[in-house]
């Protein structure tokens, strides 16, 4: 919202800097996201008169002495085609500041500090200015768009600054508005919160007229009452279309607006002071004086006063006339009843649209504009009656027509214009801010705010002001006296009358830290993907159609293809991360991440998706698959469980270096080295190896971890190197060993040989295997039986011998 | 007597040989020459017998001197000897302490772990559990039991990624309180830290980032409540001299609703390129909730009030770590990553 400081003091005596309104501003929740001078870059410009004039001879110079009155009198070379003896014009001296502009003289290129220099071996001592040379339009002062001198009037001072001649020193204020206060989408909104922050009454503008009686007629009709609430058209005759006078201009301009003509000028000068956007018909145009007010029907067609075409649909809201399309509600006006330089009669239009209706139309259509945004935020019917008494009383003011007693008002089912009343309880408030706030100063602060206010005992019976909404309950009046009252009479207190309560991490949250905790000390960092990807990283891991990773829960409006479908499972994020990483020559590295994945019962949905917490472990450039093994390993043993590890395929990962990981018999993840044919496709330089895990799965395989008192004997270890085929795995010898004999409790491989010392086709894997004694100690004897039951059950299973 | 001076003689020849004794194996084969059983020593014991009886006693007396007097003179030589060889072994055996250690590498967290877990032992001191909600929600825990329906101008503040005709990416972790205030009765305090999505992408905005709300629900809680926990929070996280501001703000799930910003404790408010010269940092959005959002949740606003905040867990780690592009914390590099190992 842009308020000019100038503009706010037509409704109240502001006597307090623009810095200083600015933090009075904020403090009662109005941030000032930007405030800035209009002149900010224009210094050293003085009133100077031109007194001495004469050419250059054979250029198109003048000479000239102006004078400056306190400030001197200076010799200044003009080249502009308007310069002679007797003007007065901005007077740039040496050091001033300005805008550069192009050789067009229009276009500004920077900011320039006069210096003093020759032009064609003439002294000049500074520069007489254009209005573009200090920013300043026609529509700012009279006369500063003319492409050469800005001739200031001659009742100007010689030496005068020229910022407050030409409104350089105002300021203007970019406000933030929140969702809860469309009433102060306007000057006299943002007016109304300054006078009750400054302590000073508010200036209403002028709202009377005189109104010529008429025997025209107009007929208002509201066929879609719920999208349009409210309708007030008035008729204005004798309309002179010609230029607003300068004040109107000067405030549109500041508010970045362009004057375009009187009638047009008035209808957006209502919709910046009062926030009711308002239209104007050329009644010549409106067939049968009549307005229809209806639903579009589905394929009818409009085109905009921007010339742009549209094709609506039954969502769409259209004002008519008896038998055309008019105006897009609430949007923009329709192309052919537009405004024109020769229009003689006017029909106004001030209207309360749903909010709602005119942003989805403004959505669906891409059609924006400075009414739409104010209609989507909400409107107030109080607003809609006045701002339209205010267009006829500036009809009036600038005298460009002649407004009649001829109009129509329908307020349908849907309008409501009844006065809200409120009792708040001094106590209840205070009881919610938590301090003292006395029951006067709530009166005051909410009588500045425009509420009526009545005391009785403990209760504040109050009269909303009728634009504002928002009010709903007494903790919205407690907010109102807290923002005016001040914030920092909030002190800071403890939750004196709580209850005490257990706080902390649950017994799940400490499993999750517990793990992450494992994995950084194995030298891992942790990292966090986007939730979503690409169906591209699924394809890359030439995951197979049907596959179930392929059901996937799509975002029906992505940012981008990239990121368009939610997750299920981690491994393309991790890819990516290591490719990522490779790219960027970190050549070596472990990462790991602890995220969910989403599994939808049924597509499209209609029941809220699994979320299921997945870890996955990726390792690029020096790790191979034990590395990441040992890893997962730990992982078993914190959870004081063991993984069994099985030849397992993954479309993605290498067909011999892949195992699917058990738990209990139940598969909980799969481990292995990236496919080196998905590598090269993705441009993979060096070697990656990956895990992923079901953490609720293992959450439930974890077992409660119990003390097992010590054996009271020594434990015994021996080695035995077994002679086996080479296809039989370390995990069948192991569970084999243990199997065998229950006081076995370890068994670790220390060494596998294959080469000339044994036969070919065989291996050697040699096992330390620890035998722990129970109740009673194990005799040396005792233990050989035991190796012979182990070797004679290993040759019968597995045809392994003794080395 | 020839066996006093011989005694003499002993002693002379035992001085002379230790003089030059350099190791402790020359030592003992010194000693026993002279105390081992075949040693000198002993054989002069041995000769005694040779001696007239009256001679022995007083004979034996000297001889038991001398080999007092040699044994000790022995140890005295043979600490000195062993100090000396250890001297020897010390600076044989001296390293370069600067080499480096040997040490296992460590990984390290991401930011949003360690500020979460900060956050949470600041809060879990004051009462709070912790409580993960989903991430996707329904258009009514996400937005209409937060008193923002339909067709309410705050949706407008956030978009919103769509899953389906209902089902959307929750936009705030706020949408984890009603599902709280349903199952559980006041008094509550609960804090929320997860993952939220938004339709952004810039350098301070990501379509997916985390927050942390907090939730208090009980008899008799006020603003300043609110504002005395945030003190506090302020303090544990930013340093100690850091103060908190609250200003007025709105959102639909609280009223009253603030900004919190707190002094800046990269300039302690004098105003610096951090607080973009205002000595204040804006960290997060907090109020009291909202009568409407107590009712949907079947609590009786009559009964109790409570406040709740909600913060962004990058923003803080943005802040507190001086991180300055948010894409940084999705991408994965151990570059970045490392410099976390804390």
């Amino acid at each position: 919202m842009i308020a000019p400081l100038s503009w706010l003091k037509d409704y109240v005596d502001i006597d307090v800097t623009a810095k200083e309104l600015e933090e009075k501003l904020f403090s009662c929740g109005f941030e000032v996201e930007e405030l800035h001078e209009v002149g900010k870059d224009i210094s050293g410009v003085y009133v100077g008169e031109v007194i001495e004039c004469e050419p250059v001879e054979g250029t198109h110079l003048h000479v000239c002495k102006v004078d400056c009155g306190d400030k001197g009198v200076f010799q200044i070379c003009c080249g502009a085609d308007n310069v002679k003896k007797g003007i007065k014009a901005p007077t740039a001296l040496e050091g001033a500041t300005v805008y550069a502009t192009a050789k067009d003289h229009v276009t500004v290129e920077g900011v320039a500090t006069i210096k003093k220099g020759k032009l064609r071996g003439i002294e000049s001592f500074g520069m007489l200015c254009s209005g573009v040379e200090l920013g300043v339009n026609g529509d700012m002062f009279e006369g500063a768009d003319y492409n050469g001198l800005l001739i200031l009037p001659s009742s100007c001072k010689n030496g005068e600054d020229v910022k407050p001649i030409l409104g350089l020193d105002d300021y203007i204020f970019d406000i933030a508005i929140t969702a809860n206060r469309p009433d102060c989408q306007s000057i006299l909104g943002i007016a109304r919160e300054v006078a009750a922050v400054l302590k000073k009454p508010l200036k209403e503008p002028r709202l009377d007229y005189t109104a010529v009686k008429d025997d025209r007629k107009v007929k208002v009709t509201i066929t879609a009452p719920d999208l349009c609430p409210r309708y007030i058209a008035h008729y204005v005759k004798d309309i002179k279309i010609g230029p607003s006078p300068m004040w109107l201009k000067r405030r549109l301009a500041l508010c970045g607006l362009r004057s375009i003509s009187n009638v047009v000028d008035i209808t957006n000068f209502v919709l910046l002071e009062m926030g009711q956007p308002m239209h104007a018909f050329d009644l010549d145009t409106i067939e049968g004086s009549e307005i229809v007010v209806r639903r579009a029907h589905d394929g009818e067609k409009i085109v905009t006063l921007d010339d742009k075409q549209f094709t609506l649909t039954h969502d769409n809201l259209l004002i008519c006339d008896g038998s055309k399309p008019a105006a897009l509600a609430g949007i923009m006006g329709g192309l052919n009843t537009e405004i024109k330089d020769t229009t003689k009669e006017v029909l106004f239009e001030a209207a309360k649209f749903a909010r709602d209706s005119v942003r989805k139309t403004s959505r669906a259509l891409g059609q924006h504009s400075d009414s739409s945004a104010i209609f989507e935020k909400g409107t107030n019917e109080y607003t809609t009656e006045r701002a339209m008494k205010r267009a006829l009383h500036l009809i009036d003011e600038l005298g460009c027509g002649t407004v009649t007693d001829v109009g129509a008002d329908v307020a349908t089912e849907y309008s409501d214009t009844s006065v809200k009343h409120m009792a708040v309880s001094v106590q209840k408030i205070n009881a919610l801010l938590g301090i003292e706030v006395p029951a006067d100063a709530m009166k005051d602060i909410l009588t500045s705010l425009h509420f009526g206010v009545t005391e009785s005992g403990d209760c504040l019976e109050l009269t909303l002001p009728p634009y504002r909404d928002d009010i709903a309950g007494y903790p919205d009046i407690a907010e109102e006296i807290i923002r005016m009252y001040g914030y920092d009479h909030i002190k800071g207190t403890f939750m004196p009358s709580a209850k005490i309560t257990n706080g902390g991490y649950n017994e799940a949250q400490r499993a999750v830290n517990k793990l992450k905790a494992l994995l950084v000390a194995e030298g891992l960092y942790e990292v966090s993907s986007y939730s979503f990807y690409s169906e591209k990283d699924i394809d890359m891991l030439r995951i197979p159609e049907g596959a179930p990773e392929r059901k996937f829960i799509k975002i029906l409006n992505p940012i981008s293809e990239e990121l368009g479908v939610m997750r299920t499972f981690l491994a393309p994020s991790m890819v990516n991360v290591m490719l990522r990483n490779l790219k960027r020559g970190n050549y070596e590295g472990g990462t790991f991440e602890l995220a969910k994945v989403y599994i939808p019962k049924s597509l499209p949905l209609n029941d809220f998706p699994e979320e299921k917490l997945r870890l996955c472990i990726g390792m690029w450039g020096g790790a191979n698959f034990f590395d990441i093994k040992g890893i997962t390993e730990n992982i078993a043993d914190s959870l004081n469980t063991k993984f069994e590890y099985v030849n397992g395929s993954v479309p993605f990962l290498h067909p011999g270096i892949t195992a699917d990981i058990l738990c209990d018999g139940e598969k909980v993840g799969y481990i292995g080295s990236v496919d080196p044919a998905v590598l090269e496709a993705i441009s993979a330089e060096r070697s990656m190896v990956l895990a992923e895990l079901d953490y609720e799965l293992l959450k439930k395989h974890a077992r409660p971890f119990k003390y097992v008192p010590l054996s009271k004997y020594p434990e015994t270890q021996r080695d035995l190197a077994l002679i086996v085929d080479s296809a039989i795995t370390c995990g069948q010898l192991e569970s084999e060993i243990f199997s065998a004999c229950k006081y076995v409790t370890d068994v670790k491989l220390f060494d596998v040989y294959i080469g000339s010392q044994i036969e070919s086709g065989k291996k050697s894997m040699a096992f330390s295997v620890t035998f722990t004694p129970k109740d009673e100690p194990l005799s040396n004897d005792k233990i050989d039986g035991f190796v012979k039951k182990i070797l004679s059950n290993l040759k019968f299973k597995l045809g392994a011998t003794l080395r | 007597m020839d066996n006093i001076r011989d005694i003499d003689e002993i002693k002379a020849r035992i001085e002379e040989a230790v003089k030059d004794i350099k190791s402790s194996a020359t030592m003992r084969e010194i000693k026993m020459k002279f105390l081992g059983k075949a040693g000198e020593i002993p054989s002069l014991m041995k000769k005694l017998k040779d001696l007239p009886p009256e001679e022995r006693p007083a004979m034996g007396k000297v001889i038991n001197a001398l080999r007092e007097w040699a044994e000790g003179r022995f140890n005295e030589f043979e600490k000195m000897v062993k100090a000396a060889e250890m001297d020897e072994r010390y600076q044989k055996e001296k390293i370069d302490v600067t080499l480096p250690g040997n040490r296992r590498k460590k990984g390290a967290y991401h930011p949003d772990t360690l500020i979460v877990d900060e956050l949470v032992s600041v809060f879990a001191g004051m009462g709070f559990e912790i409580y993960e909600g989903r991430e996707i929600e329904t258009d009514y825990y996400n937005f209409t039991a937060l008193n923002t329906p339909k067709d309410h101008p705050a949706r407008d503040m956030q978009d919103t990624f769509y899953l389906g005709a209902d089902y959307l990416l929750r936009t705030q972790t706020s949408a984890g309180q009603v599902h709280v205030m349903e199952s559980k009765k006041p008094p509550i305090k609960i804090l929320s830290p997860g993952k939220v999505y938004r339709p952004d992408d810039d350098a301070t905005h990501s379509p997916m980032f985390s927050q942390m709300e907090g939730l208090v629900v009980d008899k008799g809680i006020t603003l300043c409540d609110l504002k005395g926990m945030l003190d506090e929070f302020a303090k544990k996280i930013f340093g100690s001299g850091v103060k908190t501001r609250l200003r007025p703000s709105y959102f639909p799930f609280t009223e009253p609703s603030v900004e919190v910003d707190v002094s800046c404790f990269e300039c302690g408010g004098k105003g610096c390129k951090l607080c973009k010269g205002t000595g204040w940092i804006e960290v997060l959005g907090a109020g009291m909730v909202n009568r409407a959002v107590l009712e949907n949740c079947g609590i009786d606003p009559d009964e109790y009030t409570g406040f709740a905040f909600g913060m962004g867990i990058e923003r803080i780690a943005m802040l507190k770590y001086g991180i300055n592009n948010m894409k940084l914390l999705f991408e994965g590099d151990v570059r970045f990553s490392k410099q976390f190992r804390v």
